[in-house]
């Protein structure tokens, strides 16, 4: 396929591993956090991290919305979708993650609660028009990609005149998640892989005041492997050569402005929340998105009354340290034996963003590179 | 969930919808996010919607760079 295959040769790669082999200095140590579960999947998928010296350690970070998600936030959409006359919509990835005492939206759907599972707002929104008797609540999640999407559905929704929809916003953004990193200077990270797609929306500007506050080197890269590994070889030469810059690899989709007409209807739709809960990172200030007061008959924080109660993760799950980069599924006892994709302890074994279930899938093909 | 590809455009419908190709599927998905697409273009679809446009000059300019790469590891390992 145009835009992928080229972007995925296997000589190229290794002969891109050569060079990086080359210019490595044996003396240093590269920690390099690929900040978006995208790149997480592409890393374990191609075995990149076998292709790179020993002295390149790759750290997956915490760029995947189902991992990041804490208790608290799921119990909403269990108490929600178990309330008489609501559906319940979310994308799929979040119905197996496992919340209080066990219970996920999988479990709760089995238990008679209405949840769809939708590939779009869109169908959110349809689905809203079709059942107009009923609740229908959008369990919203994710980072600056799938914001606009629910900026679009409230928006349209308003325009249709929709009594029935609701939107429960979980989206998060990426620079803060950095900031939380970076000033928590528990994971040793010199460089960062910067998301992909993410930064089709907001741009390459966000990240320019880690390189300049922190020093740290950033490079915007695309989530095929020859991407990953051109960015790394950017990262290693910005940090041989003393240099910290944000630099894009991703030029034929990420700009320094990004997507403007995004941002716009983003901003339009949502304000940034005080603080946000995070797993792994606590409460971050500023790293989560709230629906305006405008739009509050589209808020169903608003409209159920929900209170957020904090709930602490499973003391076994490593979920919380990997996220923070500061471990890897491998450190964790339950990893493969008692947690595996089908049956989950912790958010990071869920999704295939998830640095669990994308080691867990591919780790044991890892020899075979690219 | 965030996995996005690169699709084609092979249709522009009303109300700012699409259709696109990857390769050989066929699906329709929002155009609400960007202005301006037109059948032929690449576009990143994620969650239904068109992200961005894929720009084909910077793809054949990165192209060319591992290229260039693999052109310069050929001659130094002769
Ligand atoms: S393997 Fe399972 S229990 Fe262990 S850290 Fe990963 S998700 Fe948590």
């Amino acid at each position: 396929m145009k835009y992928i295959d080229e972007f995925r040769d296997g000589a190229l790669a290794r002969k891109l591993a050569a060079d990086i082999a080359r210019e490595v200095q044996p003396e240093r140590h590269y920690g390099l956090m690929e900040f978006c579960g995208g790149h997480t999947h592409a890393v374990y998928r191609y075995g990149v991290q076998n292709l790179l010296p020993a002295n390149v350690n790759l750290i997956h970070g915490p760029g995947c919305p189902v991992c990041v998600l804490p208790i608290g936030r799921l119990d909403y959409a269990v108490q929600l979708a178990r309330t008489p006359g609501v559906i319940l919509c979310t994308y799929g990835d979040m119905l197996r993650v496992p919340g209080s005492g066990g219970m996920s939206l999988l479990k709760a759907k089995a238990g008679g609660a209405d949840i769809r599972m939708i590939y779009s707002s869109a169908d959110a929104l349809k689905i809203a028009q079709n059942y107009p008797d009923r609740e229908v609540v959008f369990f919203a999640i994710g980072f600056e990609t799938t914001t606009p999407p629910t900026a679009v559905a409230i928006l349209q929704a308003e325009a249709l005149g929709l009594k029935n929809f609701s939107v429960i916003s979980n989206h998060v953004l990426t620079p803060a998640a950095i900031s939380a990193i970076m000033s928590s200077g528990e994971a040793r990270v010199d460089g960062v892989i910067g998301p992909a797609h993410v930064s089709t929306v907001i741009g390459s500007q966000p990240y320019e005041p880690f390189a300049t506050q922190y020093h740290l080197p950033v490079v915007i890269a695309g989530f095929e492997p020859l991407d990953v590994m051109q960015a790394i070889l950017m990262l290693v030469r910005q940090l041989n050569t003393g240099r910290a810059e944000v630099e894009n690899e991703f030029t034929r989709a990420v700009s320094r402005e990004g997507n403007l007409k995004a941002q716009r209807l983003v901003a339009e739709v949502f304000e940034v929340r005080e603080e946000f809960e995070w797993r792994g990172l606590g409460v971050v200030p500023h790293s989560g998105l709230a629906i305006r007061s405008r739009f509050a008959a589209f808020d169903a924080e608003k409209r159920f009354r929900l209170t957020y109660r904090q709930v602490a993760d499973n003391p076994a799950c490593e979920c919380s340290a990997i996220i923070r980069g500061v471990k890897k599924p491998l450190d964790c006892k339950l990893f493969g034996g008692v947690c595996t994709p089908e049956n989950p302890i912790g958010s990071c074994m869920v999704s295939s963003e998830g640095a669990c279930a994308a080691y867990y899938s591919y780790g044991r093909y890892k020899e075979d590179v690219v | 969930m965030c996995l996005a590809i690169p699709a084609l455009v092979a249709e522009v419908l009303e109300h700012d919808m699409a259709v696109v190709d990857v390769g050989g599927v066929r699906k329709t998905i929002s155009l609400a996010l960007v202005d301006g697409v037109a059948v032929g273009d690449y576009v990143i679809v994620h969650v239904g919607y068109a992200l961005n446009r894929l720009d084909p000059e910077e793809a054949a300019k990165t192209l060319a760079l591992f290229a260039e790469i693999s052109a310069a590891l050929d001659a130094s390992s002769q």
